[in-house]
């Protein structure tokens, strides 16, 4: 082999053998990696208990409530098979809304309700004019009715 | 015809080459520019649905992170063939890129905190995203500090390249940790191999994809203007005993 060719060897072999290294410390990390616990994981009791931790999924529609203090709120994290219901005393982030993604920090009490004392709101990668939006919701909703009247005709 | 490639690996021929080649990247950067800012203003849509005005800061934030990344892959590369063929213009061509590279990750983090405030809530959190991002910054840093940290510029070159080849397995890290792991940080709008019927190749509006696009371009070129001015400087600096360095001084055209 001339140098030139050892060389490539021995830098293709390093690079593998950093590859593989990485590779293995981040499965090893694979749960401290996770920024949020899913309800799903908290039913199971996977999360912390007594201890903080972020909950992550979308607000469920409709179950946005004021306590009457007026700056407490509660709402229910679902991630579509789970829920677990927060509480949350201050400001919500502009992009807090029902059906949209949000990560809580906090701990769960005794009665298994999550009190948070830090509520950030997870956007999705979907970025279109509120026009668009708008239009879909509506040919989705125009949709679903014709999908209610064909179930309707058929005896 | 076939070009012999090992010519323009002797700082001797590449410097004029360099030379000739600054002023059309950087007039392709103005323009990229000049017309990606009028789309990113103009063109594109004034909000999005979700987030506002405050998405515009995307055209500046998804190519800085672009950049800083593919920066780095490309140090790693010159890092590669510098040690296999010896060529030390290769090692110039990392340490001149670096900067450059810093900047854009500083800059992706950067923008990144300004649009995470209006949006989420927060300047900052330690997801995988952001934190991969932040240790591609100290790379970059480290790099730099390791290069003027080292008298001898061979010892130096293999010191830095080890550094640049070690330190590229974070990149696929920063670009797949949003599909890896859970994060904050919404995933990927580009999808090169989209997987169920949910998931489109592309999740954004057009005009919003040419303005990033073009800033994109942008960016680019004036990597390449910049990096090549850095490489001729550290041609010359280093190389500043050699004749062809001496002819250069004498005839005036340093």
């Amino acid at each position: 082999m001339k140098p030139r060719q050892k060389r490539l060897v021995f830098v293709a072999a390093g690079v593998v053998g950093i590859g593989i290294a990485a590779t293995l410390v981040l499965f090893a990390f694979q749960q401290n990696m996770m920024f949020f616990f899913s309800p799903s994981q908290v039913a199971a009791k996977e999360a912390p208990v007594a201890k903080a931790f972020r909950l992550g999924g979308m607000v469920k529609e409709g179950s946005m409530q004021r306590v009457a203090d007026g700056l407490t709120v509660a709402f229910t994290v679902t991630d579509n098979a789970e829920e677990v219901t927060v509480m949350y005393t201050g400001i919500l982030p502009d992009l807090f809304k029902e059906g949209q993604g949000v990560v809580a920090q906090g701990k769960l009490d005794g009665a298994g309700v999550f009190i948070a004392d830090e509520v950030l709101a997870k956007h999705d990668e979907t970025y279109m004019p509120p026009e668009v939006a708008k239009a879909l919701e509506q040919g989705k909703a125009a949709a679903a009715m014709q999908n209610v009247n064909q179930t309707t005709v058929i005896p | 015809m076939s070009i012999n490639w090992f010519k323009y690996s002797s700082p001797a021929s590449f410097y004029p080459l360099a030379g000739s080649m600054i002023p059309w990247f950087t007039a392709a950067a103005v323009l990229f520019g000049l017309v990606g800012l009028y789309v990113s203003f103009f063109v594109a849509p004034l909000a999005d649905w979700q987030q506002g005005q405050s998405y515009k800061i995307m055209f500046i934030h998804v190519p800085a992170a672009w950049m800083s990344m593919f920066i780095y892959v490309v140090m790693a590369f010159w890092a590669i063939v510098g040690m296999i063929f010896k060529t030390r213009l290769s090692f110039m061509m990392g340490s001149a890129l670096a900067p450059t590279g810093a900047i854009f990750a500083f800059l992706g983090l950067w923008t990144g905190a300004l649009w995470g405030k209006p949006t989420w809530g927060t300047y900052w959190v330690w997801d995988a995203r952001l934190t991969s991002q932040l240790i591609l910054f100290f790379l970059y840093i480290g790099y730099i500090a390791l290069a003027s940290a080292i008298e001898d510029p061979r010892r130096a070159d293999r010191a830095t390249g080890l550094l640049a080849i070690v330190g590229v397995v974070n990149v696929p890290i920063i670009y797949f940790s949003v599909k890896w792991w859970s994060t904050l940080h919404q995933g990927s709008s580009i999808n090169f191999n989209p997987a169920g019927a949910d998931q489109r190749a592309l999740s954004m509006t057009d005009s919003m994809f040419v303005a990033m696009l073009l800033m994109t371009f942008c960016f680019w070129c004036y990597t390449i203007a910049v990096a090549l001015y850095r490489v001729r400087c550290e041609m010359v600096e280093r190389e500043k005993n050699n004749d062809w360095v001496q002819d250069l001084v004498k005839s005036g055209d340093a």
